[in-house]
This record gives C-alpha cells, sequence and structure tokens, in this order.
C-alpha cells in the first residue's frame, strides 16, 4: 500500500501532531526540513520512492504554513518519472506548491505534452489535471489542440474526457483564442448530447464559461439545456451512482440552470413550454423532508429554479408563486434556508426593479415585512446582513419610516446581548455591521423623509445613541442638508441645544450640535434658554472632555457665538477671548492657528463679519453616504477593523502623528514628516480670508492652510535650525545628490526676494518656510553627529546655545531603548518644551512624556522605546520645540533608530557558512554590487567600520586575506496581520567584502539574507557607510544657516561649508 | 430625492457587473480542512495563487470566524468579496470558499459528498485517516474538483483511480 511504504511520513506526521506547542512544532519540522535539504543535495542516491516520501513531507510542511523554498525542483522532476505512484506525485504536489507563473513549469512542458498525448490514460489524468489546475498562457498556446482532440475524440473514454473539458476551461480563460467560436457552437451542442454525466457536468461548466463570454454563438445549445435538465428533473437513465439522496446529480442541475440564467430570453415557444414545465414542477414538487441531506439537495436545486424563474420574466402566476415561496423560506426556522429566502428575496427586488414590473409583487413581499424584521434580529450576522440588505432594497416611502426605526433600534440596541464566542470577531464583524445600520439607516431616511424635521430627529438620534457607529460623512451630510434646507435650520438648531442639555453626549453629537448652534443659533435668540451666552456656556462646557478636532470645531463656534454677540456683551466677549488666548499655545498646530487667527479676527469689528457669515449652500451633490454603502460592499468587515486599530492607537498616539491617517494619505515617508508647517504660531498671523473656508470638514481646512497661508507667517527672530539638513539627509542616500543641491541653491535665491511665494509643489520647496534668519545656531553639525550616533550608542545629538540634547541606547533583539537628556545650558528655564516623535512605518516607537518646562540648569531623562517591525532604512524625526524668552526655537532630528542597530554579531563555524552561503540561491535572497569610490581604508579600519555596524568579522574562512567574511543577525518582529501574535524573526546575513588589493576605491560586496527586502535595505546601508565615510565626508546635507550668503562654489566643498558652519 | 437615481444606477451596475461574472468566476476557491484547534488538516487552493503569508492570515481570519458561531446559525458566512460555506463533522471543519453567486446548498452537499466518499474508502473516517492519509485525500479531492469546478460526483469514479493504485502495489 502506498502508505505503508512511507513510514517516514507517518512518523513526522504524529511526531509534528504530538507537539505540545508552535515552538516544539516549528524545530521539528525546520528539523525535518534540514534532513530533506541535505538529502536532496546529494540527489545522486536518491531513488523516485526516496524523493516521492520527501516531496508528501513537502507538502505536509507547507500546509501546516510554513514556507518552504526548496524542493521545487525535485517535485517537478517526479512528472517525468515513469512509474504511476512518483508521477502522481509529482504532479499533484506540483500543482499545489506552485503557481502558473514558476519558472520550473516552462521545464516539463514538454513531458506534459508527451503524457497527455500519449497512450496511458491515467497519465493523460494526472497531465490534463494540473494543466487544468495550474496551467498558464504558455501551456495554452501549446498544448490547447491536443486537449480539444482529446475532448472530442469517441475513443477517449468518459474518464480522460471531463477532465480534458475543464482543462481546456482552463486555457480558455488564460487565453480565449484557443477556442474558435465557428467550429465550437456546433461541437458544443455535440458534446452537450453526452451521456456520461461526469463528462457532462465537467462540459456544463465548460459551456458555462463560452456562453458568457458569447451567447449569440450558443443559441443552438439552449435547447440541449432544456434537454439535460429534462432528463435529470424526470430521473430519466439516471445510474444510481449520480443520485445523490434520491435526487439526480443535484450538481449538475444547478450548474444547467446557471447556463440558461445567460440567455436573456427564450424564443421558441417549445422549448419556453417544456422548460417551464420542468421549472413548475420543481416549484411545485420540492417539500420540506427530514433527511437534511436531501433536503438541503433538493433545495438547491429549488433555489436555483427561482432564480431562473425570475429571469425569465415569467408569467405572473409563476412569478407568485415564487414571491410565496420565498415568503415561506423567510418565516422558516432552519437558518440556511432562511438565509437563501433573504438572500433571493434580494435578488427578486433587484430584478423588480430592472423589469419595472413592481407593483403587486411588490407587496407579497412587504407583507413579509415583519418576518424580515424578525431576522434582523437574528443571533447570526449572515442573516442579519441579509435581512438588512433586503430591508434596505424594499425600502419606499409607504414604509420608510417603520423600517428605518427598526434599523435605528438595531444600532442602538445593546452590543453586548449576543454573548458569542471570540471576541474578536464579535468585535469586527458587530461593528461593521452596526456601521452598515447606521449608514443605511441614514440614506433611508434621507430619501424617503415624510417630512424634514423627521429627518433631522432620527439623525441625530442615531447620533446620539449609536454615536460609536456614526461615521464622519453621515454627520457632515446632515450639516449639509440642513444648510440647504433654511426652513429646517431653527428646528435643527433648536434639537441641538436640547441634546446638548444632556449629561453624557457622544462626541459626534458634541460636534454636529456645536456647528449647528454656532451657525444657527442666533435663529433662536428669543427663545429661553438660546442667548449667546448661554450657548456659549453649555458649549464651552463640553471643551475640557473633548478630542482635538472637535475642538477645532467648538473653537470656530464660538467665534461665530461672538460675531452674532449684539448688542456687545463684554463679558461673554472677555470669555471667548481668553478661551482663544489658552489655546494659542495648544499643542495641535490646527488649533493654535484657529485661536490665533479668530482671536485676531475677533478684534477687527466688520472683517469678522464678512469672515464668519452664515455658510452658502453646498452645491447639490451625491450624498457621500451612498457612495460609501458602495465601498461597505466590498469589505466592511476589514475596514472596520482597520478602523478599530486605529481607534485604540488614538487613545495613546500623540496628536501630531495620528492626524495623518485620518486624511487618508499614504504611510509617511520621512520627507513628508518633515513637511509639517514650522509652527511659530506666537505670531500674530493675520489671514484674513481663511475662516471662510471653514468647512464643516476639518480635515479640508486644514489641509489648505498647510499648503495656503503658511509663510504669512510673520518672521520671529527665532527658527530651527536644521531643517535643510534633515530634508538632504535621507535625498543624498537615496538620489543622487548633485540635482539635489542647485534645487535647493534656485530655492534660496527665491527665497532672498522678500515675496517669497510659498509653493508646495515639491518637497523641497518647503524649506521656505524655515528660510529666516536665525538667531538660535546649532553648535557642531548635527548631520556629522547623527552619523557618528549611527555607528556608537551613546553622544550629543544636538546642542544650541539653550539646550543639549544627550542620548544613551541601548538595544535588546529588536527592541530598543533611548534615553534623551535635555539639558538646559541656561539660568533661566526653558518653557513650553514639545517633543513628538514622527516613526518611519517600520518602527513602533513611544516615547515617555517630556515635562513642559525645564529647570535652569537641569537635565531632563526621557525614555524612548522602540520595536523594529522589519529592515528598512527609513528614518525618525524627533520634532523638538521649545521657547526661550520670546524665542520659539523648533527643530526636527533625525534619531539614530537606524537599520545597523537591530544587528547582532554572529560567530559561526566555516562550515555552517558554506552551507548558508550556498543556500541563497542568488537574487533577491543575494545580491551583488561592486561599488567604487569607496573610501580608502586599510582592512583593520574597514573591519572595525563593520565592528561598529553590530556585525561580526569571522577570520579564518576565506583564505585570500583581501576578503572579509561577515556575519550578523538582524531582529524584527513580523506582525501578522490578524492574529497579532509577536513571533522573533532571527534573520541571519551573510556578507563577503572582497577588496581589489590593487584598488582600495572599489570593492565587490555579495550579501544575502533570507528576506529580500532585508538584503537589498542593508546592503545600501552598508554601501552609506563605505561610500561616505561618515566623518570625513559627510552628505551635503547641512542646513544653511547663513542664506544671505551668496550662493558660492562653497557648496560643492564639503569642507569649506562645514568650516563656514564652525 | 437626489439619492433614488443614484441608487438604481448603482444596482443596475451590480447587474451588469454579475452578467459578465462568468468568464472569471472560478466557483470554488478553495477548499480547507481545519480542527477545532485551528490545525490545517487539508489546503487545496484553485483561485489566485496566495502567498504564504496571506494564506496563513487568510485561514486565521476564516477558521476564527467561522469556529465562533454556533449548531443554529446557518452554514455561510461572508468573507471580503465571497463566501465561506463550512459544514462541522465532529472535530472537523468543512471550509469551501466560494465566488459569491454560487450555489451555497449545493457546495453544502458536495462537502458532505466528499466526506461520503472518503467514508466509503476509509470507513468510518476520522480526522486521524486524512491526516496520516493526505496522499489519498488529495487524489480524491483532484477526483472531484478540477479548476474550482466540480468535475465527477460518482464515488465509484472518483474512488477508482486509488483502487487501482491500491491493487498495482
Amino acid at each position: 500500500m502506498a502508505l505503508s511504504g512511507m513510514r517516514g511520513l507517518s512518523v513526522f506526521i504524529s511526531d509534528v501532531r504530538n507537539c505540545q506547542n508552535k515552538e516544539q512544532e516549528r524545530l521539528r519540522v525546520d528539523k525535518e526540513l534540514g534532513n530533506i535539504r541535505t538529502r536532496f543535495k546529494n540527489e545522486k542516491g536518491l531513488s523516485h520512492y526516496e524523493k516521492k516520501k520527501y516531496v508528501w513531507k513537502i507538502l505536509y510542511v507547507h500546509m501546516l504554513g510554513y514556507d518552504v523554498d526548496f524542493g521545487h525542483t525535485e517535485t517537478v522532476s517526479l512528472i517525468s518519472a515513469p512509474k504511476y505512484p512518483e508521477k502522481q506525485v509529482g504532479y499533484i504536489v506540483t500543482s499545489c506548491l506552485l503557481n502558473e507563473n514558476h519558472d520550473f513549469l516552462r521545464i516539463v512542458i514538454n513531458t506534459v505534452r508527451n503524457d497527455i498525448i500519449g497512450r496511458n490514460e491515467t497519465f493523460q489524468c494526472l497531465a490534463l489535471t494540473m494543466v487544468g489546475n495550474i496551467g498558464g498562457k504558455e501551456f495554452s498556446e501549446s498544448l490547447a489542440p491536443d486537449v480539444q482532440k482529446l475532448l472530442v475524440s469517441s475513443s477517449c473514454r468518459p474518464l480522460v474526457r471531463k477532465k480534458a473539458a475543464l482543462c481546456l476551461l482552463r486555457l480558455y480563460r488564460k487565453n480565449p483564442d484557443v477556442v474558435n467560436i465557428d467550429g465550437w457552437s456546433d461541437r458544443m451542442s455535440q458534446l452537450l448530447d453526452e451521456r456520461d454525466l461526469g463528462v457532462l457536468t465537467a462540459v456544463m461548466s465548460l459551456f458555462v464559461a463560452l456562453v458568457s463570454n458569447n451567447i449569440e454563438a450558443y443559441w443552438n445549445c439552449l435547447p440541449k439545456c432544456v434537454k439535460i435538465l429534462e432528463r435529470l428533473a424526470r430521473n430519466q437513465d439516471i445510474p444510481p451512482e449520480y443520485t445523490y439522496y434520491g435526487i439526480p446529480s443535484p450538481w449538475l442541475q444547478v450548474k444547467t440552470m446557471r447556463a440558461l440564467q445567460y440567455f436573456p430570453t427564450i424564443e421558441d415557444p417549445n422549448t419556453r413550454r417544456a422548460l417551464f414545465e420542468v421549472l413548475q414542477r420543481i416549484l411545485m414538487g420540492t417539500d420540506v423532508v427530514k433527511n437534511v441531506n436531501k433536503n438541503n439537495a433538493a433545495h438547491a436545486v429549488l433555489f436555483e429554479a427561482l432564480a431562473l424563474v425570475m429571469h425569465l420574466d415569467a408569467e405572473k402566476e409563476m412569478m407568485s408563486q415564487c414571491v410565496a415561496l420565498l415568503g415561506k423560506f423567510i418565516a422558516v426556522r432552519e437558518p440556511n434556508i432562511r438565509y437563501l429566502g433573504l438572500y433571493c428575496g434580494n435578488c427578486l427586488e433587484e430584478n423588480m426593479t430592472r423589469m419595472l414590473l413592481v407593483s403587486d409583487v411588490q407587496d407579497i413581499i412587504k407583507r413579509h415585512q415583519s418576518q424580515i424584521i424578525t431576522s434582523l434580529k437574528d443571533p447570526d450576522i449572515s442573516i442579519r446582513r441579509r435581512a438588512l440588505d433586503l430591508l434596505y432594497g424594499m425600502c419606499d416611502v409607504t414604509n420608510a419610516k417603520d423600517i428605518v426605526e427598526e434599523l435605528l433600534q438595531e444600532v442602538i440596541c445593546d452590543p453586548h446581548k449576543l454573548s458569542t464566542i471570540s471576541l474578536q470577531y464579535l468585535n469586527t464583524a458587530e461593528f461593521a455591521m452596526r456601521e452598515e445600520l447606521a449608514l443605511k439607516a441614514a440614506i433611508l431616511a434621507e430619501k424617503f423623509a415624510p417630512d424634514l424635521s423627521w429627518y433631522v430627529d432620527v439623525i441625530l438620534q442615531l447620533i446620539d445613541k449609536a454615536g460609536d457607529f456614526v461615521s464622519d460623512d453621515i454627520w457632515y451630510r446632515v450639516v449639509q442638508f440642513v444648510t440647504n434646507n433654511e426652513d429646517l435650520q431653527p428646528y435643527a438648531a433648536a434639537k441641538a441645544r436640547e441634546y446638548l442639555e444632556k449629561p453624557a453626549l457622544h462626541e459626534t453629537m458634541v460636534k454636529v450640535s456645536a456647528y449647528l448652534l454656532g451657525e444657527y443659533s442666533h435663529l433662536l435668540a428669543q427663545r429661553p434658554g438660546c442667548s449667546p451666552k448661554e450657548i456659549f456656556t453649555i458649549i464651552s462646557e463640553k471643551l475640557p472632555t473633548v478630542t482635538t478636532s472637535t475642538i477645532a470645531i467648538l473653537l470656530s463656534t464660538f467665534a461665530k457665538i461672538l460675531m452674532h454677540n449684539h448688542p456687545s456683551d463684554p463679558q461673554l466677549q472677555e470669555q471667548i477671548w481668553s478661551i482663544f488666548r489658552k489655546y494659542e499655545s495648544y499643542i495641535d498646530v490646527e488649533i493654535q492657528q484657529r485661536s490665533v487667527e479668530y482671536f485676531a479676527l475677533s478684534r477687527k469689528g466688520t472683517a469678522l463679519m464678512d469672515v464668519l457669515a452664515e455658510m452658502p449652500k453646498f452645491p447639490e451633490r451625491q450624498s457621500a453616504l451612498i457612495k460609501k454603502t458602495e465601498d461597505a460592499e466590498v469589505d466592511t468587515a476589514e475596514q472596520s477593523a482597520i478602523r478599530i486599530r486605529s481607534l485604540q492607537q488614538t487613545s495613546n498616539a500623540l496628536v501630531v502623528t495620528d492626524q495623518r491617517p485620518a486624511n487618508g494619505s499614504v504611510p509617511v515617508s520621512q520627507l513628508a514628516l518633515v513637511r509639517m508647517p514650522s509652527q511659530n504660531m506666537e505670531a500674530s498671523s493675520t489671514h484674513d480670508q481663511a475662516t471662510s473656508q471653514d468647512q464643516i470638514n476639518p480635515q479640508d481646512r486644514e489641509f489648505s492652510h498647510q499648503n495656503g497661508s503658511v509663510t504669512a507667517v510673520v518672521p520671529q527672530e527665532v527658527h530651527p535650525a536644521d531643517l535643510l539638513g534633515d530634508l538632504l539627509g535621507p535625498l543624498a542616500i537615496e538620489g543622487p545628490p548633485a540635482p539635489a543641491v542647485p534645487a535647493e541653491h534656485k530655492d534660496q535665491n527665491l527665497l532672498s526676494t522678500p515675496e517669497a511665494t510659498p509653493d508646495a509643489a515639491g518637497p523641497l520647496a518647503l524649506a521656505t518656510v524655515d528660510d529666516q534668519p536665525n538667531s538660535v545656531q546649532p553648535i557642531a553639525n548635527i548631520a556629522e553627529r547623527f552619523n557618528a550616533l549611527c555607528l556608537k550608542d551613546s553622544g550629543v545629538l544636538y546642542e544650541d546655545s539653550h539646550i543639549q540634547i544627550g542620548i544613551k541606547a541601548e538595544w535588546r533583539s529588536h527592541h530598543g531603548r533611548f534615553v534623551l537628556f535635555l539639558g538646559n545650558k541656561n539660568t533661566s528655564p526653558l518653557v513650553s518644551v514639545q517633543a513628538v516623535i514622527l516613526p518611519p512605518t517600520h518602527l513602533k516607537m513611544e516615547l515617555s512624556l517630556v515635562p513642559e518646562t525645564i529647570p535652569p540648569r537641569a537635565q531632563v531623562q526621557c525614555p524612548l522605546e522602540v520595536v523594529n517591525l522589519r529592515a528598512s532604512r527609513d528614518l525618525a524625526v524627533l520634532d523638538l520645540s521649545y521657547k526661550f524668552g520670546t524665542a520659539v526655537v523648533n527643530v526636527k532630528l533625525r534619531i539614530p533608530a537606524v537599520l545597523n542597530k537591530f544587528l547582532q554579531p554572529l560567530s559561526i563555524s566555516a562550515e555552517e557558512f558554506f552551507l548558508q552561503w550556498k543556500s541563497l540561491s542568488g537574487p533577491p535572497l543575494k545580491l551583488q554590487e561592486v561599488l567604487r569610490g569607496v573610501k580608502p581604508l586599510p582592512l583593520s579600519e574597514l573591519a572595525n567600520l563593520f565592528t561598529s555596524l553590530r556585525m561580526a568579522v569571522i577570520p579564518g574562512i576565506d583564505t585570500n586575506p583581501n576578503n572579509l567574511i561577515i556575519c550578523a543577525t538582524f531582529h524584527s518582529e513580523s506582525t501578522r496581520a490578524m492574529l497579532c501574535l509577536v513571533s522573533i524573526n532571527l534573520c541571519s546575513s551573510d556578507i563577503r567584502v572582497e577588496t581589489d588589493p590593487t584598488d582600495r576605491t572599489q570593492l565587490r560586496i555579495t550579501l544575502g539574507s533570507g528576506d529580500p527586502i532585508l538584503t537589498f535595505e542593508l546592503k545600501e546601508c552598508i554601501k552609506e557607510h563605505l561610500v561616505s565615510i561618515p566623518m570625513q565626508a559627510p552628505t551635503p546635507g547641512i542646513s544653511p544657516i547663513q542664506p544671505q550668503s551668496p550662493v558660492t562654489p562653497a557648496y560643492n566643498d564639503p569642507g569649506a561649508m562645514l568650516a563656514g558652519l564652525l | 430625492m437626489l439619492g433614488g437615481q443614484l441608487i438604481s444606477v448603482l444596482r443596475r451596475e451590480i447587474v451588469e457587473e454579475g452578467d459578465e461574472k462568468g468568464v472569471n468566476s472560478m466557483g470554488i476557491r478553495f477548499v480547507l480542512l481545519v480542527n477545532k484547534q485551528g490545525q490545517t488538516r487539508l489546503a487545496q487552493y484553485y483561485a489566485e495563487h496566495l502567498t504564504l503569508d496571506e494564506r496563513r492570515a487568510l485561514e486565521g481570519e476564516i477558521v476564527r470566524k467561522c469556529l465562533a458561531r454556533t449548531e443554529q446559525q446557518c452554514s455561510f458566512v461572508e468573507h471580503r468579496n465571497y463566501k465561506i460555506v463550512y459544514r462541522r463533522y465532529a472535530s472537523l471543519f468543512f471550509l469551501v470558499g466560494v465566488d459569491n453567486d454560487e450555489n451555497e446548498l449545493a457546495i453544502l452537499e458536495f462537502i458532505h459528498l466528499f466526506v461520503e466518499t472518503m467514508d466509503r474508502h476509509f470507513g468510518n473516517v476520522c480526522e486521524l485517516d486524512i491526516m496520516f492519509h493526505l496522499e489519498k485525500a488529495h487524489f480524491m479531492l483532484e477526483e472531484m474538483v478540477m479548476n474550482g469546478c466540480i468535475v465527477e460526483t460518482s464515488k465509484s469514479n472518483i474512488l477508482a483511480p486509488i483502487q487501482l493504485m491500491e491493487k498495482a502495489s
């Protein structure tokens, strides 16, 4: 027997099974893979039988979810084995392990072809199956004629022909030209005469694919399909083997009816009559039976028949019969049938709309409304989702009120009432579902609102009770709606005022209420409790409890209240002003800016009136919500999972960093991070137009500011020093530095003119922001300090006349811990100290709280935790600002949490080294590059450099004294998309640097690791250190401290530049 | 109101999209056998070729989704842009990923047919049979599904090659 012969496999499987935990399992698997690898290395002695055994083991390991990156050759080679058992394994495992684009497949294309055209039908079957599963375009071109021949051949047995049919289907999908339409319509029609049900099942799948692409060519096959269906439905000449619980091949019946649904109508009256007879028989003859399998199979056929009847636009009588059946299904207890009833109901709804057949059939569905609503409360989320879709589809003016209120109830209901097992699943799925409910309720409420105030009531109720599930789009839409319907404004404002009375209010509710009251509260001024002062009081009470985005809206509201403050109430004015003043130094830029601007504006009298006038009507546009349902349909659960995660992050992340995902921008690269406008919000900035932009979407607004008005800031004497250095640093690494420098010059020239216009076109242009005369200058070159810190773990990161920032780091595998030492060099305190870490995507960083004030001559220590997620050379930036006297200093400093810090020197034996080295088979795992322009260094110093990069130089492996063998392990945490288990990834990377003894400015570096990204990144990292030895030739990324100095060749000479700096 | 038109436009698009689905629709995207502990016992993918990480993530997600469900709930779970039809036999879950327009009940019974076929071969099939005879489970599945389509539903035809091989050896 096949198995008894493979004892090793059984032993292995049971070993793996007996493993207590994942770690043991991994060890066992690694051991086995090591063993197989060695055996395959000495392939000479391996028999086909042994190969077969190992290949099965590989498949087993692959199935367990381990990466097996070898053994493909051996697997594929089994295909050419002469004996069936080996050949079979070769074919089957190949189609599991490889995909159609795999190079190895090309090697065997001839063997496969020989098997297909050969005489051995078992070989034919194997080959056809593999091509059918993974055959690509090349197979399509070379094999299609042979496969077609087999399919239509009369001498071929059914077991070959059915595989040929599906193999051809694959080849056709890869290249539709292989099936010539003219010849095929007749051929297809003949194939459908087939008596063997296995062949017919396969042929039907092929037919569905062909007909879906070109209906016209296959009209002649339509009667054949009806015949097949008749034969099955009447159980004529059906072998018992194809009867499943008394039902003649339910799968073929389903497939045939599916094929029929591709034809728009059936014109021939005889065929049509015959088909309807069969359908009628199915509709009437399906009863609920006790046996689950029989019941399911019968209903599988029944549901397909229903779909076909609906598609064929049948007589009214038959339609009502269908609807009656659906009504029955919706009410039934059996969950599968109910699910499908709801699903089908929705299809019916959709068909109705398309065929304009509407009214009475729809009425029948409506009779089942209460049952559908019951399903909306089902514990099963699959059923609830279907019920929601159906309710959404069937909603119209007559039932909108009921349905929307039901949806509302559903969103609101206690999410914990369903105490199902997996909490995580519950969270994501429930969250998604509720969000969808809220969204659909909002759309329906708007679409079918019997009166406008009802709409406002519903939405506010929705936001109030289910705020967590109400996306921003929903409340934006309410605001648009109210703004565009004047009659509604006083009502909406009054309602908002009522809600604010409630003690605990959802933040979204605070936003929408504050917005509405800011715009329209003056319409209520005569009512009790609605004077500007009272409105102000009740809104400002919320201020301490809300997040930044809401504060922004509240500030706008206050500004608007101030504007309507007639006759002027000086006390109110003072209160509002004091709030503005308070928020001028808030951590968030947006808030700072708003406070400053509103404060300045409010002292301008009439200008205030213009800027803060009521928002104009919005142009009529598609409700963004509808767009959202489309998206939602794609992947609600996934999105919500992401949202939940981001929500969780918000709670502890720093303000600046979490703004970005909200804007939907791509993960930030370092350049993008430095793009933050530099903030001198102390300045009395005057943007006279800014606030009319005050869209309801605060994010839009934020952007307009970033792009538009930053440079209006009145120059202050203090300025960040190192922005350009930081900007240029990465540029110099990633691109040729030469073009970068002239670009910089241009900017400087531009800036020397006072009218320098802000231009956010390119990242470099942003340098403009900082180009103010500086009074605070860094001591020594920041880039140099940074480069030094890349190679050692403690030192000074930054220093100017007020502050010194020292750094000390410890590294343990993929974790790192910095301590930042912030030292105040002065005899007076440094205040408003703010430090924000802007981490790149591959690092998780957490900076502990930096105190706002550093006392005179004191030093503050702030730990900074780092976790490395994967290999990347992107850098983290520390955005630090402080105030000294009236001067605000803001610097952006690169943090030396660089790739090489996560390396650990590793010393291995020569044997082990060569074993590993050989197993890395070339790009992308192993890369080679010849480096030119290397700073000439004696070998010993080169070795020292690698040691300081935390890699081990291993003597004695390479006999050539000019070669260095270096070894290290790289540590990163690879997070799996969902499980969030932490696993430590130990990639060992081997590097050989071979030097050409005659020319020390060039060398060849070859390196490899188990991860192509790591290999590449590490290569680049080493290159940076070799090509521009950091101590002596810093990258031209030095900040132009004296922009007034003429642009001279000095910039081409780093030495001169450095001299200028010092 | 404006919304109405848009929704019907949306619907029409859905219908049209559905019509041209046939060409690329795979039917069955994957067949997975997973035990209660979440250990994979058999995996065969038909639709797109997934990388190992994608596969692991996918298996983790859907297994969690399905394990969390009770016996009283329906056998269909919507996941991403397709559906999972699943059935539980003792400690073993059979999960079949299908396109949205596939007939769910037909797939549900196809799972049962697979189980019955294994049962006929092994006699009282259990998780261990499948585990230790991985190759046979693969042979059977290979005879039943090809390229995401059902090839054969007759048990004796499905088992014929295996029996042939056993006789030969």
